[in-house]
């Protein structure tokens, strides 16, 4: 696996910037919640305009990795890290990087739909807002694009005053990912975003997350391993806190280079 | 050694008392449960009962609609209920003031930005302020506040609305901090997450997201604190004074509807004069305004709750 | 096309973060305000107080020397009250609970009942003092005694009392429960041996910061007539007593410097009471935590 390293200065002209971009560089990485060391000794350069899937059993931090890539475990009190994460060459760990600024930057949907108990326009509003745009003809045109974007306008454009928890759990979740949008962001975090969803919200789901990669990068955690095959460019296979194997998902689940990749994926284990 | 375990269960079975027992304990037991029940049917029979023999003594509508109140006098007896509805409110209002901007903060500091260390810490030594006896923050109001409050503002006088009000403030400050904490805390961690993610800062997250979704416990809160501070009874009666009177001054004696009640039970009104009926009648009136309160924070925290 | 710049998104965030900072800053100085109110108040009991407490004060009786003054009417009467009150009120208060979470079916009654319970809760104190004038002092010609203000207080804190025992009740596990009906226990057995046992720690608890409130209430006892200036000691129930909020609260309102002093002595001795009572009841709580 061989990347460019191409000098590309932060995000502001990302879209000119071509598909072979580096959007995240984890050097030694390693996460403790307390004594309990999680993750181990991360490396993994993640490519813009990709989807990169994020496997293994329950347990073997692969949450935990994605939730350090917008600095949200640092939620849990007790937890240290080492090394480095470079988000467009800066490393989120840097003492002057605000974590707001970085989740500005990228947008996460979580395992549940935990839309706001506000309003569906005022949910995908809310970002917006709080960065500062408040004319209401703006607003009105990143709700609806946003919207449009995770493949629900035409479901909730006729009930956007309705309460967010009025609708199904499905579209709860693509209001989510509309919410993550609107703040039009460099990458969007996913942790196993169907897992709380039926199948035809998952196919869904699975459908936008194709649509979504032509504009933006996206992580996903799944523990779904047809999932990762289905809609993923590269799969990282996570085992007890480590980076087992990194690789194109097409090699990784026709030709496994690690045992232990290989027994996962047949279903040996896990 | 001939009867087995099972044979000695089998003969207590068929004790006839055991059975009765069973059957009496529930009656006994609902009997002891409707006290509850007998005791707001009391409350309300002796309120209205002596209530009306008070209106057959001054009349319903310069009791409802007078605005002097003056029982003691030796010409004319008046009993006009607003000077003490006045007194009343004074206080609740700056109670409020105090108690509002306070309890709300410190839910909101204890909610969204205390660690569990500092929050565990810190609300039970709230709730201390919570179990103070009233006698004691009355004590409090006379002997430390009305004195600080004069040295910065001679024109207060002893007794005043703005003492008490703001004692009766601290004392409702836990209950408004305590059940605004619990609104707040019982919004779903993943709702936070999920403002958090989007880059909000932890004040946005509080005042946007956590506020609006809580609204109903904290609107709650408030209520049921205000309909403490309208029922409380010694703080006012000690720092308040006994001064009945309709008019908009703060720093001036007063008297609420609760300090009028100790002032006559204090002294020795006769059974059956119109002072000692006039007790129950400003009771009934107190009684019907804590429970409005209290039946408008049931509805407000049903009607308003909100569903992750 | 995009409508969120990054650049003035950046720019924003440094009055953002000063908005975020000036607000933490202004709730944790509210807090502070909140716990400062109580240190002062502690402060000025102990240093007004303190000078006046001496063994001749808790075993005088009241005088109108605010130097011979003492506490030791107040102090038995409110020991004479607690020893109506705590049985009446936990009695009451269980049974009620135990009835409500055992045996009341859901229906509109139960429903009612319980809705009646936290209303009744929210009673002011003062009323609860004209009901106990009618229906003890007068209807059941008790009279200013030990009796009459002991079942108005205890109906005072029967709401609480219930709603402690029924949180305690709720928390004994299913299981145990299980066990004994699988054993052939009846009902009643169930509950005196196995749920009330398990939820005596949380009954007691409940019932003694009830109690704690119940000892420093004072507006029941002046509606019912409780006098302050006793110089003897009752002998049974139906005897007439003080307690110590009266005795406060008459020494509070008398106009002499002096009389504050002790006052704030007797406020001391009140604040002991409490402070006894609920270290028991912590420690009972401590005790029995994690159990299950």
């Amino acid at each position: 696996m061989t990347v460019s390293l191409m000098n590309n200065t932060v995000a502001n002209d990302q879209n000119t910037a071509a598909s072979s971009n580096i959007v995240y560089e984890t050097k030694q990485m390693n996460l403790w919640y307390g004594a309990n060391h999680a993750l181990k000794n991360i490396d993994m350069k993640i490519m813009e305009n990709e989807v990169t899937a994020i496997i293994g059993p329950s347990g073997c931090g692969k949450s935990t990795y994605i939730k350090t890539l917008n600095r949200m475990v640092e939620l849990v009190p007790s937890v240290k890290t080492s090394g480095e994460i470079l988000y467009r060459e800066r490393n989120i760990f840097d003492k002057d990087y605000r974590v707001e600024e970085l989740r500005t930057r990228v947008g996460m949907v979580f395992q549940k739909p935990n839309p706001f108990p506000k309003s569906i326009y005022d949910n995908i509003a809310y970002g917006p807002r709080i960065h500062g745009i408040k004319n209401k003809k703006i607003l009105d045109e990143i709700v609806e694009k946003s919207l449009r974007g995770a493949a629900i306008w035409d479901e909730v454009k006729d009930r956007l005053n309705e309460n967010a928890y009025g609708i199904s759990g499905g579209q709860q979740q693509r209001i989510c990912i509309a919410r993550a949008l609107a703040i039009e962001p460099d990458v969007i975090l996913m942790d196993e975003p169907t897992s709380a969803l039926d199948p035809i919200s998952t196919l869904k789901v699975e459908e936008l997350v194709q649509e979504l990669k032509k504009d933006y990068s996206i992580i996903i955690v799944t523990h779904n391993m047809q999932q990762a095959s289905r809609i993923s460019d590269k799969t990282a296979f996570f085992l007890n806190g480590e980076v087992v194997e990194f690789d194109k998902t097409d090699s990784i689940f026709s030709n496994p280079a690690d045992k232990r990749t290989e027994d996962y994926i047949s279903g040996r284990f896990g | 050694m001939g009867t087995s375990v099972q044979d000695l269960i089998a003969q207590s079975k068929g004790k006839k008392n055991k059975r009765f027992i069973e059957k009496l304990i529930p009656v006994i037991l609902f009997l002891i449960a409707s006290v509850s029940v007998l005791t707001t049917i009391g409350i309300i029979m002796t309120l209205i009962v002596e209530t009306i023999t008070f209106f057959t003594k001054v009349s319903v509508t310069d009791f409802l609609f007078g605005t002097t109140w003056l029982p003691f006098s030796n010409k004319q007896e008046l009993y006009g209920i607003w000077p003490l509805i006045v007194g009343t409110l004074k206080v609740t209002l700056i109670a409020v003031i105090v108690a509002v901007p306070i309890g709300i903060s410190a839910a909101i500091y204890l909610s969204e930005y205390a660690s569990e260390r500092v929050r565990r810490i810190i609300k039970p030594i709230l709730e201390v302020l919570a179990g103070i006896p009233t006698i004691v923050y009355g004590f409090f109001a006379l002997t430390f506040v009305t004195p600080l409050l004069q040295t910065f503002f001679p024109e207060v006088k002893i007794f005043n609305a703005i003492s008490p009000g703001i004692v009766v403030g601290i004392m409702i400050i836990p209950m408004i901090a305590s059940l605004s904490e619990d609104a707040m805390s019982s919004v779903p961690k993943h709702i936070r997450e999920g403002a958090l993610a989007l880059g909000s800062t932890k004040f946005e997250v509080a005042i946007k997201v956590i506020l609006p979704a809580a609204v109903s416990g904290i609107v709650a809160s408030v209520v049921l604190a205000v309909s403490r501070a309208i029922g409380e009874t010694m703080i006012v009666s000690l720092a308040g004074g006994s001064t009945p009177k309709f008019d908009g001054t703060f720093t001036d004696s007063i008297q609420t509807m609760t300090a009028y009640i100790v002032q006559v039970s204090k002294g020795d009104a006769g059974y059956g004069t119109t002072i000692y009926y006039s007790i129950y009648a400003v009771g009934f009136t107190l009684f019907i305004f804590t429970m409005l309160m209290n039946i408008l924070a049931q509805y407000v925290s049903k009607r308003f709750r909100e569903e992750y | 096309m995009r409508y969120i710049e990054h650049d003035a998104v950046v720019k924003r965030m440094n009055s953002r973060m000063v908005v975020n900072k000036v607000f933490k800053g202004f709730f944790i100085f509210a807090t502070s305000l909140a716990l400062l109110a109580l240190v002062i108040l502690l402060y000025r009991i102990v240093t007004q107080g303190a000078g006046h407490l001496s063994i001749d004060f808790l075993t005088n009786f009241a005088s109108r020397f605010p130097e011979k003054a003492g506490i030791k009417a107040a102090l038995i009467g409110s020991i004479w009250l607690m020893a109506v009150v705590a049985p009446t009120s936990i009695i009451l208060g269980v049974g009620s609970a135990v009835y409500l979470e055992e045996y009341a079916k859901k229906s509109r009654l139960t429903t009612f009942i319980q809705t009646n319970i936290a209303n009744l809760a929210g009673v002011p104190s003062v009323v609860f003092g004209l009901l106990g004038l009618t229906i003890f002092v007068r209807t059941l010609s008790l009279g200013n005694s030990i009796l009459a203000a002991g079942f108005t207080m205890s109906l005072l804190i029967l709401p609480v009392i219930i709603v402690a025992a029924q949180e305690a009740i709720r928390s004994v596990p299913k299981e145990l429960r299980d066990a004994s009906y699988g054993m052939g226990a009846t009902k009643w057995q169930t509950i005196v041996k196995i749920i009330l046992p398990a939820a005596i720690p949380g009954v007691l608890t409940g019932s003694i910061l009830a109690l704690s409130r119940a000892i420093g209430e004072t507006a029941p006892l002046i509606v019912i007539g409780i006098p302050v200036i006793i110089q003897f000691l009752p002998k049974g129930v139906m005897d007439t007593f003080t307690a110590l909020p009266m005795q406060i609260y008459d020494w509070s309102s008398r106009p002499q410097q002096e009389f504050q002093m002790v006052a704030a002595a007797g406020i001391i001795i009140l604040m002991a009471f409490l402070i006894i009572m609920n270290s028991i009841a912590v420690a009972i709580r401590n005790k029995y935590d994690k159990r299950y």
